[in-house]
């Protein structure tokens, strides 16, 4: 069983966020990276799939060199090979990063490519479907538990309230919702065995992309802000509770207007 | 003519309620391109619900349970038929899973979860969060159609006063790799954070797993849908599909209520959006009061009950 997981860098979900000067990025400076929490799904699952039946799980990351660091961390848990596409992914939009991970996952043996279910930060969504439609795969979105075996998959997908259970041939694309298992950590012994691990490097042009179906393309970023400060409203008292419900009832009724 | 297409899902023989809201912004959409709105769905019946909210026609292609391959195959017949200017879907798990694979069969670009859309210079101009709403992008999508999904209660739907669509019958057959094995329905009673109007959401100031029952008999009361913080799923006192904030569900309810959750940076960007915030916290420090229209310092074992008591008497009334 070979999978390949595709991770995304992002900021710490901790971090505040700062706009760059150019007012419409995010200021790097002095901002913690981390593997997108949900990629850390991916990872474990396809983990967890090579140590049942051997095989490679290849972690691949479209970026600047910074995303070295999260190839890193994910060989140090147990990826057995990375591959780094050098870039500038903030000036692609989803469909862009889709077509280089599309091209790069066709140059490495698979049966399942994994992602998370989202990128926290950029928040899309949009990545893994779109390279299981570029590649003709069959998708599973939102998975919280999955079972692989003959060549075919059983996944559970969350959907509103509820889950659909849902049977796919191989090779698939996976996206992780938290839930699908617990993470490892990278382990001392992972962490030395890592530093062996030579990372692959290529460029968009290496894969046959051309730059302009990749970089400011399609989607504009016009600008970014930051979400108008709050300032807080009126506080009361609740030492006496059924004063507070009669408060709070009055708040629903006259200004939610939700009673 | 520079048109619309909404994707609906029918939900108990009625629109779902962001495919309402998917309609009522892609009728502006196309009123002020001068163009149609027409509408997709799996099922005629509704017909005049897709008309009272302005789609002039709408295509039925007889499919059965959603499935990501059927369906892309059959809105892109339609796509190609009608050559919409913009293509919308509520941002139901539904249309988050359909979109991106509809972008990429189309080569167009798409913006996920958008409160924002108008026209700008010819291009659609959509404003989405990110950073689980610490930051908003304003975007421009080239490329024809514009495909978005609508971020739930952004855009509050609005009937026209439309007379019934016209049914346009699609013959889409298309053969699936993926195959829906079983659906487990909801349990009675939960609705999903993501769409619902109003939230009650519980934090560690519940103390242990199952002190939710405070937050549930509310949401229950009230008819909203049960909210939890972070920590409370990391600790396993509720499921994740609960969660609220970055690494869960950015939300916009109408009313939120938040009952001892203190206010992670994370679980504040999550729902600051909401329009109505009711907090509850014995921490008068509490980061949540900063975003709280009405902050409540007390003791929410005796508040919430108290509250569930009086909601119920209300809708007595």
């Amino acid at each position: 069983m070979n999978s390949v997981v595709c991770i995304s860098q992002v900021p710490d979900t901790e971090s505040r966020i700062k706009i760059a000067g150019d007012g419409r990025r995010v200021d790097e400076t002095g901002l913690k990276f981390i593997v997108s929490p949900y990629d850390e799904f991916a990872l474990e699952e396809a983990i967890r799939l090579k140590e049942k039946s051997a095989g490679d799980v290849t972690v691949i990351s479209f970026g600047p060199d910074r995303v070295q660091q999260a190839l890193r961390e994910c060989l140090a848990r147990g990826a057995t090979k990375a591959l780094h596409i050098k870039g500038e992914s903030a000036d692609a939009d989803s469909l862009g990063i889709a077509k280089v991970l599309a091209a790069a996952i066709k140059t490495i043996p698979h049966d399942l490519v994994f992602f998370g279910k989202q990128g926290v930060g950029s928040d899309n969504s949009l990545v893994g479907p779109m390279v299981a439609e570029l590649l003709g795969y069959p998708q599973v979105n939102v998975v919280t538990h999955l079972e692989v075996g003959d060549g075919k998959l059983t996944a559970h997908r969350e959907i509103e309230a509820a889950e659909e259970i849902i049977e796919a041939p191989l090779p698939a694309v996976i996206t992780a919702q938290k839930g699908l298992n617990e993470p490892r950590y990278a382990s001392l012994k992972g962490i030395m065995a890592a530093k062996k691990i030579a990372i692959d490097t290529k460029s968009v042009a290496d894969l046959g992309l051309a730059d302009s179906d990749v970089f400011n393309t399609r989607v504009t970023f016009v600008s970014l802000e930051l979400p108008a400060e709050k300032t807080g409203g009126r506080k009361f008292d609740g030492a006496d509770p059924a004063a507070a419900a009669q408060e709070i009832i009055k708040y629903i009724r006259d200004e939610a207007k939700a009673l | 003519m520079p048109g619309v297409l909404v994707f609906c899902e029918v939900q108990d023989g009625k629109l779902k309620k962001t495919s309402r809201e998917a309609l009522t912004i892609g009728n502006k959409l196309a009123q002020a391109a001068g163009g149609d709105l027409v509408a997709f769905a799996t099922d005629a019946s509704v017909a005049a619900d897709a008309g009272r909210y302005g789609a002039k026609k709408l295509y039925v292609a007889k499919l059965d349970a959603y499935g990501t391959e059927t369906f892309t195959a059959a809105v892109k017949q339609v796509a190609d038929d009608v050559k919409p200017a913009v293509l919308l879907l509520g941002g139901t798990s539904n249309g988050r899973d359909l979109a991106p694979r509809l972008a990429a069969r189309l080569d167009v670009g798409v913006a996920s979860d958008v409160d924002r859309l108008e026209w700008k210079d010819g291009k659609v101009r959509a404003r989405r969060p990110m950073y689980g709403g610490k930051a908003f992008a304003t975007i421009d999508i080239s490329g024809t159609p514009a495909i978005a999904t609508t971020r739930p209660n952004a855009f509050p739907a609005e009937e026209t006063g439309g007379g019934a669509a016209e049914v346009v019958e699609v013959n889409a057959s298309s053969e699936s790799k993926a195959k829906l094995i079983d659906t487990k329905a909801p349990e009675a009673g939960e609705l999903s954070i993501a769409e619902a109007d109003i939230i009650v959401s519980g934090g560690r100031g519940l103390k242990e797993a199952q002190n939710f029952s405070f937050v549930r008999d509310l949401a229950h009361a009230i008819g909203g849908a049960v909210g939890a913080s972070r920590a409370t799923v990391d600790a396993g006192w509720i499921d994740h599909q609960h969660q609220v904030g970055q690494t869960g569900r950015v939300v916009s309810p109408n009313l939120y209520i938040a009952a001892g959750v203190s206010g992670a940076i994370q679980h504040l960007a999550g729902m600051s959006s909401s329009k109505h915030i009711v907090a509850i916290n014995k921490d008068p420090e509490a980061p949540i009061f900063r975003v709280a229209d009405l902050g409540i310092v007390g003791d929410l074992f005796t508040i919430l009950p108290a509250l569930t008591e009086e909601v119920k008497k209300a809708k007595a009334h």
